[in-house]
Formats: structure tokens, C-alpha cells, sequence
């Protein structure tokens, strides 16, 4: 086994950075790629031991499952901005509406920056800090800056973000109000996303989606352990998860296999399922195709937050997919609009494009018979509808203008809903 | 029929440091093979066993990912510019 750096305290269980391909290891540092064969490094762990009743009586937040994470301990009571702990909603009026049997939403718009992306931050916080950086940074299409440029804040640390120009309004101020530094470049995520694997080469910088990834990723594990948790320790039958880099997809399927391996829940078969918007779907395209490698796209699509034309992490999401009978689909962006009014209206949840292309692949599986409609399904809703307001605004107006008269009111009410 | 490579950080123990190198070649194979012989064994640090380029490395020539264009087949005229890119996730 490789040696933790000598400076760094001890990571938890975490006792190396393991090539996902060719399994060659490297100390725990803010490297994201193998020296041998490029492909991505993951962090590896001693075998380690946890209880239900130690996570029940820890944090309320996603720190109750530090012990399973790259942080070192006592991230609960350090500065930042304790995710996690979302709702887990019982959608029993969007499961009539469908024809299914039993529908959980897992609502991650309740984090702090109203998207999942709050959790991975936190993890390559930790580990910012760790590593000594008074700089974190990321490429983002919008949920990532808020969330680094919050958690940044909080911590009292400097941020620098890189966005696409054209990002919704609603990213750009809700990442820019925490006032670190937010540069918009005249081009796509993927574009920005090379730009800053350039500057991090020459910049002594945390970028959590590059140099910090392997940790950044694992925070994504936290939504399944929860998810379990807040069935009362069980794994569901299947979950559909929005698939951008692929890398939520494939941490949920890790957490459900750790808790599967600690005892934590019974063994039980699942299924993976992945959404995509068809405007951007290089992954459901190499799915539905039967191949192992991914061909990049140009994205375009409503549902910026997933609009990553070279998903990195698209062979283990088809991985993950492939080895639990799942599948992959896409939906046009009508069918995104539909799938977040049709939450909106049944359950009271307003999620961004990425859980309307959720929502609009389920449907989709259901009624293709890729997904049974009496499996207890779950599906990730990773970000906040006001964040992306553009997308319903069309379709969601007032349902009548009068003047402030009672006989217009009453001229105009039908008594039905929109 | 001079072509630039811009080196990533983990490939610059091959290039003694060196963030850009010059080489020559008609195509992006061509290219590559020119890399390792100035190089010798960066090549297969690039590619895989197949001599296909590996999954988690991004190559764009004039800025553009090559598998929008030729893959190892894309010409690489003189004057064009080269980067190689380790893969990394998103959001």
C-alpha cells in the first residue's frame, strides 16, 4: 500500500489514490489522473467498520457518514456548509399518474446552493484545506460555481469559477452574489472545462473537479447513503439518476454496494437506470448502441447542468447500468418541460431541467417496459427549478390577467387547475 | 511542417520539463510516432497496447477534439498545434 503524505493528517480509512483502470496507487495529493495509462484516479480505503446507531447519532447532515468519506474526522464541525440530510419524498400522486407502484423522490434541491453539487464541494473542501490551498476553483455549468463559491465563503477561502457565457441568468447571480472571482468564457462546458485543466497545471489552486476530483466524487455517495438510510436501512429496487459526467450515477451505485458490503442493509438486487437529454446524450447513445466508448457531442439542450458533450465518467455509468440489467434513455427537451410541470403539479416539487429529464425518462422506461412499474423507484432530483427559470416560463403564465374587479373574477374562474 | 504539442504536467518527466514541443508529420499518428521517438515512451503513454488513443485522454488539434474529426487519422499541417488532455469529470 502506498504511504499518505507525510504532511497530511490521516484521511479516515482512506489510505491511497488507486487508477480506476490499471489499479496502480499514489499518495493521497490533489492529483486526478494515472502517470501510467491516464485513466481516472478513485480513493481506496482500508476495510473499515460502522454502525447504523454511530451514523444515526452523528451530524444532521451528510458528515453522520464521515467514516465512510476521504475527509479527515470532525468535518461536521469545521466551516462550511453542511449538506445533505435532503428529504426523501414519498411521490405517491406522481406514481398514480404514471401507473406505478411506489415513487421516491430524493429532493436535492434542499441543500444549501439548492443542488447536490453542495455535497462533492464539501468533500474537496476538506481536502482543499488539507492540502493547504487558500484557492478553490472549478469549471462549472451552474450548480458547481454556486456551490464552490458559497462553501468557499463560508470557509473563508478565496474562489475563482469558470462558466459558459451563455449560462442561465440564474446561475450567473447565484454565483456571483457570494463575490469571489466568476469568469464566463465564450464557449461550452467542455471548452471550459479544457481551459481549466490547463490553468490548474499552472496554478496552485484546489480545482474540485480536477486536481481534487477523486475526493469531489465520493461526496456523491452521501445521496445513496442517505437514500438507504431514510428507507430504514434497505436498498430500493431501482433509482433513475440525470447522467452529465456520469459520476453521481455511478457514486450512488458505490454507496448502495458499500452498504451492501458493511452490513449496513440487506442484500438486495437493484436496477440503474440514467436519464439524459437527447440534445446532449453521448452516454444513452453509447448504451443504446452497445459500446464501451463514448463519442463526445456537441451539447445543446435546456438542461445546461447536464450538458457535458465528453463525459468522463460515461464508461462506468454504462458499466454500473450494463451489470444491474438497467438502462439508459434520453428525452427531448418538450419531454423535460413536461417531466418538471408533471413533478411541479403532482408532488410539489419544483426541480431544475435535470430533474425534469428524470422524471421524463421514467416515464419514458415505464412506458417502454425498460422499467417495472411495481419496482419501488427512486429518483434523483439534483437541483432547484428557480434556477432555471427559463425553461417553464413559457408554459407557466398567470391563468388569467383582470382588472381588481369581483365580476372579472368571476367571469374568468373556472374552478380547474392550469 | 512544424507542429506544436502542448504537454500536460503528468507527461512533462518524458519532455524534461517542457510544456511545448515541436514535431513533424503529416497526421496526428504521424505526429504522435514523431513525439516518441524525440520521447521514447510517451507515445504509450498516449496509446493504448492497440495503438488506438487511449479512452481518458482528450487530443485536440487547432482546438478541436479529434474524434470530431479524423481521430489519429486527422491531418496535421504545418503550423498546427496539438493538445493532449487528460479527461476530467463535470458539473
Amino acid at each position: 500500500m502506498t504511504a499518505q503524505t507525510a504532511t497530511s493528517p490521516a484521511l479516515g480509512a482512506a489510505y491511497a489514490l488507486k487508477c480506476r483502470e490499471c489499479a496502480a496507487e499514489y499518495p493521497l495529493d490533489a492529483s486526478y489522473a494515472c502517470l501510467e495509462c491516464f485513466g481516472p484516479l478513485e480513493v481506496a480505503y482500508e476495510p473499515t467498520v460502522v454502525t447504523r446507531e454511530q451514523i444515526e447519532a452523528g451530524p444532521w447532515s451528510m458528515w453522520r457518514y464521515e467514516s465512510l468519506l476521504p475527509v479527515v474526522p470532525g468535518a461536521g464541525s469545521r466551516p462550511g456548509l453542511q449538506p445533505g440530510l435532503t428529504k426523501l419524498v414519498k411521490a405517491d400522486n406522481l406514481a398514480a399518474a404514471l401507473g406505478a407502484r411506489s415513487v421516491w423522490v430524493k429532493d436535492d434541491s434542499g441543500n444549501p446552493t439548492h443542488s447536490f453539487k453542495d455535497r462533492v464541494v464539501a468533500v474537496a473542501l476538506e481536502n482543499a484545506r488539507r492540502l493547504g490551498y487558500d484557492t478553490i476553483a472549478c469549471a462549472s455549468t451552474g450548480n458547481l460555481a454556486n456551490a464552490v463559491a458559497a462553501a468557499a465563503a463560508r470557509a473563508g477561502l478565496k474562489s475563482v469559477v469558470f462558466v459558459p457565457s451563455n449560462l442561465e441568468a440564474g446561475k450567473i447571480v447565484t454565483t456571483a452574489v457570494y463575490k469571489g472571482t466568476l469568469v464566463a468564457i465564450e464557449g461550452n462546458y467542455d471548452d471550459v472545462n479544457r481551459l481549466c485543466s490547463e490553468i490548474a497545471a499552472n496554478r496552485h489552486w484546489g480545482f474540485v473537479n480536477v486536481n481534487l476530483r477523486p475526493y469531489y466524487a465520493e461526496g456523491s455517495k452521501t445521496v445513496g447513503f442517505e437514500i438507504a438510510e431514510q428507507l430504514g436501512w434497505r436498498l430500493p429496487d431501482a433509482y433513475v439518476s440525470p447522467v452529465a459526467s456520469g459520476s453521481l450515477l455511478t457514486k450512488v451505485d458505490k454507496a448502495f454496494r458499500e452498504l451492501t458490503k458493511l452490513g449496513l442493509v440487506d442484500e438486495h438486487e437493484y436496477q440503474v437506470f440514467g436519464a439524459q437529454a437527447t440534445g446532449c446524450s453521448p452516454v444513452s447513445r453509447a448504451f443504446q448502441d452497445g459500446l464501451d466508448i463514448i463519442r463526445p457531442v456537441k451539447p445543446d439542450t435546456i438542461a445546461k447542468s447536464l450538458a457535458i458533450g465528453n463525459p468522463a465518467d460515461g464508461p462506468y455509468a454504462i458499466d454500473a447500468v450494463r451489470r444491474t440489467n438497467g438502462a439508459i434513455a434520453d428525452v427531448s427537451d418538450e419531454e423535460v418541460v413536461e417531466g418538471i410541470e408533471l413533478l411541479a403539479r403532482t408532488e410539489g416539487i419544483f426541480a431544475e431541467t435535470a430533474g425534469g429529464v428524470v422524471v421524463a425518462t421514467y416515464r419514458k422506461l415505464l412506458k417502454e417496459g425498460l422499467i417495472d412499474p411495481g419496482a419501488e423507484v427512486v429518483l434523483l432530483n439534483t437541483g432547484d427549478g428557480l434556477k432555471t427559470l427559463d425553461a417553464v416560463a413559457p408554459t407557466s403564465q398567470p391563468t388569467f390577467t383582470i382588472s381588481p374587479s369581483y365580476d372579472d373574477f368571476e367571469n374568468n374562474y373556472t374552478g380547474e387547475n392550469a | 511542417m512544424s507542429i506544436s504539442v502542448k504537454v500536460p504536467t503528468i507527461l512533462r518527466t518524458y519532455t524534461d520539463g517542457s510544456a511545448e514541443v515541436t514535431v513533424t508529420g503529416d497526421t496526428l499518428a504521424d505526429a504522435i510516432a514523431d513525439l516518441d521517438a524525440q520521447f521514447p515512451g510517451i507515445g504509450a503513454r498516449v496509446l493504448d497496447d492497440d495503438g488506438k488513443l487511449r479512452r481518458f485522454v482528450n487530443v485536440y488539434v487547432n482546438d478541436d477534439d479529434v474524434r470530431f474529426l479524423e481521430d489519429l487519422a486527422t491531418p496535421t499541417p504545418a503550423g498546427t498545434s496539438v493538445s493532449i488532455i487528460p479527461a476530467v469529470a463535470g458539473g
